[in-house]
């Protein structure tokens, strides 16, 4: 069990979303940041959909009252287990009676605690994910607060052999972690991309030339009006052509759609199910990540990317993530 | 069925059977997901329907896996699949609509803006009632919010501007009116629609296996109640 002893700015239980019901209007909810999610995941043998905390720009003080693996990834929100800081991506055995605290914003805007059998709180629709507006699913369908109890789920054999590993390099600090680390690759992604590529949207013809043009020249600022359900962008003043009424119809993570006023929004995880704007573009799966850590004020540079190339990329990723899983799976049962 | 393709990104495709708001499209609409929900395509992981569109999210992963001998992209290979599950496709007669009755307490404190509705139309908060609960009215699609259905076929004579400053909370299960739309907000939303009356029946219901009350498709009417009825009702729905 976790007890929370500061809550952080906005730290809840998410999972990879729930699916099947956008239909009825329910939104998919989830994790901003999925790369850091999944990998948060298989580093404490979860399976990657497993609930994991989101942390956002201030993180919690979290009291740990059973020995447990942890993982955190994502943002750099300078995490310390009893005042001694701890590595992002790695594996850290935790023990009983510890405090994880969080101090300075080092990078990034969104971290992803996983613990070793997820955490215990019921199934929704299908999800753990917390639909914050909605107050369901996640712990009691909110943020979490001081004062509440989270308990970890059912263990899996994999975690179980990690863990054993890990007592036994037991020291007399309050935790010890794995010497071994994500390939570069997965995080280094992280830094690389300055750019975030774009899938030109369905309605990408009806802006002006200027403004089709600006959107891939000139960067955007993330504004504060910001959050789990879209970034709101200031930059160039979007235009269409003519101001032809848009039929709403399904949106999706990562869609840019621009109303009257031409300022862009993404639309992130919290997102609703349709929308009546029109699209002027699309951030690829394989960015999303690099979106869900950008915060207010930071710049944001569009580049245009082919569909294909763009699934192509996806594909690539998808494989450095199972390259990761096998790694951590022959490690630990050959 | 004639219907053209765009890509949503790089995991969803958008089925367009037109480009307009009509009874037809709707029902083509209607066909193609009462089709896509008995269509159980592992690549296939949900879909969204509109006024004019279906779309229709995939993994790409998953479908690369099942193309690895035509090499075909993903998104290739999802648009043939569509356009031959969408040519075997015929429309014939839907089966008959749902018809849902939804009781509402129109007015006092749950319609604050019957009066301003009734005003802005020339009539009498009584005739306003009369005409909103004699239309009848079809659920062209869920959307905005878990449960709110879009609908169609208010009569113009009630139909009212929205207000300039949205309220910041409006109470689950009430029925508004903005421009010549009406509605029902399913859970506490801001907005800026004129409020008429509550719905003592819940339309967002999390806890059962299909979670909104109403469905694309469903034909609603709305059937005028007291004071004393709504509360009874309330008490038996919780």
């Amino acid at each position: 069990m976790i007890r929370i002893m500061k809550p952080g700015l906005l730290t809840s239980i998410q999972d990879l979303g729930r699916y099947g019901y956008q239909k009825y209007g329910v939104i998919s909810s989830g994790v901003m940041d999925q790369l850091a999610h999944r990998i948060a995941n298989l580093l404490v043998g979860n399976s990657e959909n497993e609930a994991t905390l989101e942390l956002t720009l201030i993180g919690p003080a979290l009291r740990f009252e059973r020995d447990t693996l942890i993982s955190i990834c994502g943002a750099d929100l300078s995490p310390a287990i009893d005042g001694i800081p701890v590595q992002l991506w790695k594996t850290i055995y935790i023990k009983s009676g510890s405090l994880l605290t969080f101090g300075r914003n080092q990078s990034g805007c969104r971290a992803y605690i996983a613990a070793a059998g997820g955490f215990s709180v019921p199934d929704v629709m299908g999800s753990k994910s917390t639909y914050l507006r909605a107050g369901i699913g996640g712990f009691e369908g909110r943020s979490l607060n001081t004062g509440d109890e989270v308990l970890f789920g059912m263990q899996s054999s994999l975690s179980a052999k990690m863990m054993d590993y890990l007592r036994k390099q037991q020291t007399d600090q309050p935790f010890s972690q794995l010497d071994w680390s994500v390939s570069s690759g997965l995080i280094s992604f992280y830094k690389s991309n300055t750019k975030i590529r774009i899938i030109k949207g369905r309605q990408f013809d009806w802006f002006t030339k200027d403004s089709q043009k600006a959107f891939f020249s000139v960067p955007f600022q993330v504004t504060p009006q910001s959050d789990r359900m879209g970034y709101r962008l200031n930059g160039s003043k979007l235009e269409v052509e003519n101001k032809a009424e848009m039929i709403s119809e399904a949106v999706s993570f990562g869609t840019v759609q621009v109303p009257s006023n031409g300022s862009p929004i993404v639309l992130m995880a919290d997102r609703q199910t349709t929308g009546g704007y029109p699209k002027i573009g699309q951030v690829p799966a394989v960015d999303l990540p690099l979106l869900a850590q950008a915060k207010p004020g930071d710049s944001l540079a569009f580049e245009e990317i082919p569909l294909e190339a763009a699934q192509n990329l996806y594909l690539k990723r998808e494989q450095e993530i199972q390259h990761l899983k096998q790694g951590i799976i022959l490690k630990f049962t050959s | 069925m004639k219907v053209r393709l765009h890509p949503l990104g790089d995991n969803a495709i958008i089925i367009e059977f037109g480009e307009e708001i009509t009874i037809d499209i709707h029902k083509k609409v209607q066909r193609v997901s009462s089709l896509l929900e008995n269509h159980s395509a592992q690549w296939m992981i949900e879909f969204i329907p509109a006024f004019s569109t279906v779309t229709v999210f995939y993994d790409p992963l998953l479908v690369s896996s099942l193309t690895k001998q035509d090499r075909l992209p993903p998104y290739k290979w999802v648009c043939n699949e569509l356009q031959r599950f969408l040519s075997s496709a015929t429309i014939e007669e839907t089966p008959a609509p749902r018809v849902v009755e939804i009781p509402v307490c129109y007015g006092g404190e749950f319609g604050p803006d019957l009066e301003f509705v009734a005003e802005h139309n020339g009539l009498t908060p009584e005739k306003v009632i009369d005409i909103h609960a004699d239309g009848d009215y079809i659920v062209y699609m869920i959307g905005f919010a878990p449960g709110f259905p879009y609908l169609g076929g208010m009569p113009e004579t009630i139909a009212a501007p929205r207000r300039e400053s949205p309220r910041f909370k409006i109470p689950p299960r009430t029925v508004g009116i903005a421009g010549r739309q009406t509605g029902i907000y399913p859970i506490e939303t801001p907005g800026g629609w004129r409020l008429i009356g509550r719905t003592p029946l819940p339309l967002f219901r999390p806890d059962q296996n299909i979670p909104s009350l109403l469905r694309a498709g469903d034909k609603i009417k709305f059937k005028p109640i007291s004071l004393e009825e709504y509360k009874s009702l309330e008490e038996e729905s919780q």
